[in-house]
């Protein structure tokens, strides 16, 4: 598949992430400047240069697993804290609208002007700060270099490949139930109504021509749609309208935040399709994994400073809930390190969650091994 | 007219690939299989006529020892003159199979040579010519293979330059008598055909012109090229001129499959847009030019369609596949 897919990935998910966020943090009444700051340090650790330049190496996409490792650190880069459930509602909120935005791009090339939509919203988030609008802007620079130039072709295989990533996940979100662009069984909703994408004509007329080239016939067939002519096109510079909605915040502070995570929504036939991988987190995983977090630059919160608990749910007792209910097959669950192979890497990477260290959870050990197992059994 | 029949349950969802669905007619032993892609894995399904499922197999990749599963792109029956093979493409070669997928015959890894770092390595595009099976390869290069009437000694006996962008599909038909007659066609990423005449030598006879949409599925019949593009257009060409015929505006996303009636000369067209069409294409014995009219649309619900074929010579019935979907639609004239 595509080499060039993790940036797109990275920063859309990460986006999702902050608006989730900023709506919870909202509607759960936390100060404006704790929230200011909770955000602030989540930007600022995504667009950390060293961390974007791993980003934008060529490289594979990595599993489910080790994507939402990189999320849970992030959640936890500033003073807010998650529990388990909450950050499992959060990635299933993140992962579902990117499938979403990414199954409804009218062309695969359009999946940039969905990136652009969420720095575009970053950078408001932050818009008081000109040196983090700034590093935000940088990004937004190489994304215009590294992908302004390829083919549609290329982008068909990005877009095949990010299909790849989200397939079989069919988590209900609420609200795109009430919206109806997600059915009750998981399925998005194709409309087959609407402009079409831009460079390509509306289905229906079909043109003959003769060997010289000349059109001799010209006939109209019924395509079963009820299509329009594109519009316009979005800009794909550092600023301008992007034109498509897709990306952009859908959380207000009337529309809150909410998912059904029926246990029968994760297809399980294909959970134990990932089990017969012999290692669930194989080497080359780790070294990713330990390139991007030696990359991403946590800042440790100085001195006693009050940490607060974010809920992605309404209330407490439906947090606890959810917690018991969590289906048993989510593979972040445990993640068995049998990398004993390559114990220096090992011991990179754990090197590296050390400096993750959260003040009030002292966890870190000398004996690497068993203890970087607990440690990532606890995220 | 279509109705729905009977879905044959798939074990693993279809990946969303292009020409994600082959079909191996058997009527004589009143059999029909199915093979479609999931992702690191493949799946080969059996069935009676009335879509009853018989047996299933899946296949994997050939990996690397601690590695993870490498991809495939593709899965697809080669009809030769003395046996059937099915051939596996994926990011790290090209497996082949006897015809029930029991036994693996042959082994081709991808030489990822001169690729850049940024550059993604896969074999994609099968189609039989003759006692040849020709693959497509992420470089443009197409690899052909001779296969021999029985065992496992095929060769590797020809690479075709003629693509500079990775190959998408390939289609041929049965060599007519003549010389100089067009019987296979490769496409690519940048939407440029080439046309080829098979033989010990493949000989290049034409090439078609892309304009800026890949060219994602291709058929050919009579010598008449149809190509679908990644823009929804339908094209259809002179093999043998490369002069375009007909320009249809099929669909309103990219087109994932095309498939032939041969017999009866229908086409049908797949796309993301939910969309299966269906048209007749036919020459003018008068002006030798080519004609296509439009036969039949079927929209597959919130569907994004990613495979489709005829089950039957007639072109009465057919199957489709679609991304997520763990099961393969049958649809049946009325």
């Amino acid at each position: 598949m595509s080499m060039r897919t993790l940036p797109l990935l990275f920063l859309n998910l990460g986006g999702e992430m902050l608006y989730i966020l900023d709506q919870r943090l909202r509607a759960q009444n936390i100060p404006g400047d704790k929230a200011r700051r909770v955000l602030h340090d989540i930007i600022s650790t995504m667009f950390n240069k060293n961390f974007i330049e791993e980003l934008f190496k060529p490289q594979e996409l990595y599993s489910k697993k080790a994507l939402r490792t990189i999320y849970d650190r992030l959640a936890h880069a500033s003073i807010m804290r998650l529990n388990q459930a909450s950050m499992d509602k959060l990635y299933d909120l993140m992962t579902m609208a990117l499938k979403y935005q990414v199954l409804l791009c009218p062309r695969p090339k359009d999946v940039l002007l969905v990136t652009f939509n969420h720095l575009d919203a970053i950078k408001g988030f932050i818009r008081d700060n000109p040196a983090l609008v700034h590093l935000v802007d940088e990004t937004s620079q190489q994304l215009i270099e590294a992908y302004g130039g390829l083919s549609a072709g290329e982008f068909q295989l990005i877009r095949q490949t990010l299909l790849t990533f989200f397939q079989d996940l069919h988590i209900r979100v609420s609200i795109f139930l009430k919206d109806k662009v997600q059915n009750s069984n998981g399925r998005f909703v194709l409309p087959v109504s609407g402009p079409v994408p831009w460079e390509t004509e509306v289905p229906g007329l079909i043109r003959m021509f003769d060997h010289k080239g000349k059109e001799v016939k010209r006939t109209e067939f019924r395509h079963g749609g009820n299509y329009i002519a594109a519009l316009k096109e979005g800009s794909f510079e550092l600023y301008g309208d992007r034109v498509l909605k897709l990306g952009t915040n859908m959380y207000s502070a009337n529309r809150p935040v909410e998912t059904h995570t029926s246990g029968a929504s994760k297809n399980l036939a294909s959970q134990s399709q990932q089990s017969i991988a012999p290692n669930p987190l194989a080497k080359e995983e780790l070294n990713f994994l330990a390139k991007l977090m030696g990359g991403m630059e946590i800042r440790k919160p100085s001195g006693p400073e009050p940490g607060f608990r974010l809920n992605l749910f309404t209330t407490d007792e439906e947090e606890e809930q959810a917690a018991l209910t969590r289906p048993e097959e989510l593979p972040h669950e445990v993640v068995n390190i049998q990398a004993t192979q390559d114990q220096q890497r090992n011991q990179e990477l754990a090197r590296i969650m050390g400096e993750f260290e959260v003040t009030d959870q002292p966890r870190w050990s000398a004996s690497k091994g068993d203890d970087l197992l607990a440690m990532m059994d606890e995220l | 007219m279509f109705r729905r029949e009977r879905s044959i349950p798939l074990r693993g969802s279809a990946a969303a690939l292009c020409n994600n669905l082959s079909v191996l007619q058997l009527p004589v032993h009143n059999l029909t299989h199915f093979g479609v892609v999931h992702g690191p894995s493949a799946q080969l399904v059996s069935a009676a006529p009335e879509g009853v499922p018989l047996a299933q197999r899946q296949l994997h990749a050939k990996e690397r020892a601690g590695v993870s599963l490498p991809l495939i792109t593709q899965v697809h029956w080669c009809v030769l003159p003395f046996r059937i093979l099915l051939v596996l493409t994926s990011h790290r070669g090209i497996q082949m199979y006897e015809s029930d997928g029991s036994v693996m015959v042959y082994w081709h890894a991808l030489d990822s040579g001169d690729a850049s770092p940024v550059q993604a390595v896969f074999a994609r595009g099968i189609a039989s010519s003759g006692h040849f099976i020709c693959v497509g390869t992420w470089s443009g290069r197409v690899l052909v293979f001779d296969v021999p009437a029985k065992g496992p000694n095929i060769v590797l006996s020809e690479e075709l330059a003629g693509h500079l962008t990775s190959v998408t599909d390939i289609a041929s038909e049965h060599a007519q008598e003549q010389d100089c007659i067009a019987d296979m066609v490769t496409a690519d990423d940048s939407g440029l055909l080439c046309v080829w005449r098979s033989g010990p030598e493949f000989k290049l006879l034409t090439r078609i012109p892309g304009f800026g949409a890949p060219c994602t599925s291709v058929q050919l019949w009579q010598g008449i090229v149809a190509a679908g593009y990644g823009n929804g257009q339908l094209c259809l060409y002179e093999a043998s001129t490369g002069t375009l015929h007909a320009q249809i505006n099929a669909h309103a996303r990219a087109i994932c499959a095309l498939d032939l009636a041969p017999m009866v000369g229908k086409l049908l067209s797949a796309a993301e847009d939910t969309f299966v069409h269906i048209w007749k294409l036919n020459r003018n014995l008068k002006n030798g030019c080519i004609e296509v009219e439009h036969c039949h649309g079927e929209c597959v619900p919130d569907t994004q369609v990613c495979g489709a074929r005829f089950c039957d010579p007639s072109g009465s019935s057919l199957a489709v596949t679609g991304y997520d979907l763990a099961e393969i639609l049958r649809f049946s004239s009325v």
